[in-house]
């Protein structure tokens, strides 16, 4: 990979995602889209779904792309994009453009995925169109205020999954959407948060020159929603990899690699109380939580140990 | 003072379907005024490594012909998380003071 084992400084200077857009202070969100455009660049297409990615970035008469860039309803994010692919191969095919590598990226948050879009980006991924779908997942609605989302982690306050006397906030566990894109059996999946931003660009870059469909989930801190102080935005980011709450992985043509957390986990504690929105958790629901991020840890770590004897399936081309 | 934007416009003044020609003109708003905290950086510390630019979510910070990382205070809301993941704690956050 070109940008495997550099240091900071020696990334892409170019800025395509500019200043001025509206985030919070410490918003992992836009670092996650500005380590997204210094990976593929300016050769690109951007299909973004509504979500606070699109709200911060192009309060009208102003925009903080400097790539071309369509906002597109909630929950079509990944069929815009195919359509688009579908164009530029069909342009192409005539001669009316120029025979050249277009990257198509479809942004949506973990709403405009797991709950909304899940069958456009499902159909996406099954029609095998050369795209990367890229899932900024902070947790929850931030935009509309904090509503619970089916991404939302298990004990996690929302306003619509309050805690309280007889609840302990969202009761359900974050679906993983990142194993449903896998079942599509498609060439690439990844998790990537942008704490680890080398790991970040290398699989963003790996993600856009695949052929065929490649899905990207990326944890985006939420100071805001979370209830984290904004300069811990990049260390809570790094305990959710470390504890094992969010492992980071790739799955190239169903084969597993677990990039990080390669040590011990962390207790989960750590992770916990460092966020409002888990602050009413009592040990014995800590421990609960524990015992289901060791049993996924284990589960994924067996994936990636014999997960190479599923490997006889072929990939979309 | 961020460029007046004005609030009500003819539609005949809009582009077909809304849409922006100029890319990137979000650099007009400067949301520097949002801040309640400013990173002052010590370049007795400083390896320029470039953690604080890799991380800015602004990108407010700016390589200078030296290959300090300086921040651009038009644009920096002032979250600290420069001086968080700063490895040698050359990033400091002070009171903006008037």
């Amino acid at each position: 990979m070109p940008y495997k084992g550099k240091k900071a400084r020696e990334l892409p200077k170019e800025e395509l995602f500019t200043q001025g857009h509206r985030a919070c202070q410490g918003c992992a969100g836009a670092l996650a889209l500005r380590l997204i455009l210094k990976a593929v660049g300016d050769r690109v297409i951007i299909a973004a779904a509504t979500g606070c990615m699109e709200i911060i970035s192009s309060p009208f008469p102003q925009t903080a792309w400097r790539v071309p860039w369509i906002h597109v309803a909630f929950e079509n994010a990944a069929a815009v994009a195919s359509g688009i692919e579908s164009a530029l191969k069909v342009l192409m095919r005539k001669g009316k453009l120029k025979k050249e590598k277009i990257y198509v990226v479809a942004i949506a948050g973990d709403g405009g995925t797991a709950d909304i879009g899940l069958q456009s980006l499902s159909g996406a991924l099954e029609r095998g169109h050369d795209f990367v779908y890229v899932c900024i997942d902070n947790e929850a609605y931030m935009n509309t205020g904090i509503q619970r989302s089916s991404s939302t982690p298990f004990g996690a306050r929302t306003t619509t999954s309050p805690a309280g006397k007889k609840s302990i906030g969202q009761m359900t566990w974050k679906k993983n959407v990142a194993e449903i894109a896998v079942a599509h059996r498609i060439p690439y999946v990844a998790t990537v948060c942008p704490t680890y931003y080398q790991d970040m660009i290398n699989k963003l870059k790996k993600a856009a020159n695949t052929p065929g469909p490649a899905y990207v989930h990326c944890l985006a801190v939420c100071p805001t929603g979370w209830r984290v102080s904004p300069n811990l935005t990049i260390e809570v980011g790094r305990l959710a990899v470390e504890t094992g709450v969010f492992p980071l992985y790739e799955v190239i043509n169903g084969k597993y690699k677990i990039n990080y957390p390669h040590r011990r986990l962390k207790p989960v504690q750590e992770y916990l109380q460092l966020q409002g929105r888990f602050r009413h958790l009592t040990d014995e629901y800590i421990e609960i939580i524990q015992k289901r991020v060791t049993e996924e840890m284990a589960r994924l770590r067996a994936l990636e140990k014999f997960g190479s004897f599923y490997n006889n399936f072929t990939a979309h081309s | 003072m961020p460029k007046k934007i004005d609030a009500i416009v003819s539609w005949k003044k809009l582009n077909l379907g809304c849409v922006i020609t100029e890319p990137g003109n979000a650099r007009e708003f400067l949301t520097g005024d949002w801040r309640t905290q400013r990173p002052i950086l010590d370049k007795d510390k400083c390896i320029r490594c470039g953690r604080c630019w890799i991380y800015c979510p602004e990108a407010a910070y700016k390589e200078d012909e030296e290959g300090y990382y300086q921040c651009d205070l038009n644009y920096c809301k002032g979250c600290g998380i420069c001086a968080q993941e700063c490895p040698v704690g050359a990033i400091t956050m002070v009171l903006e003071e008037e």
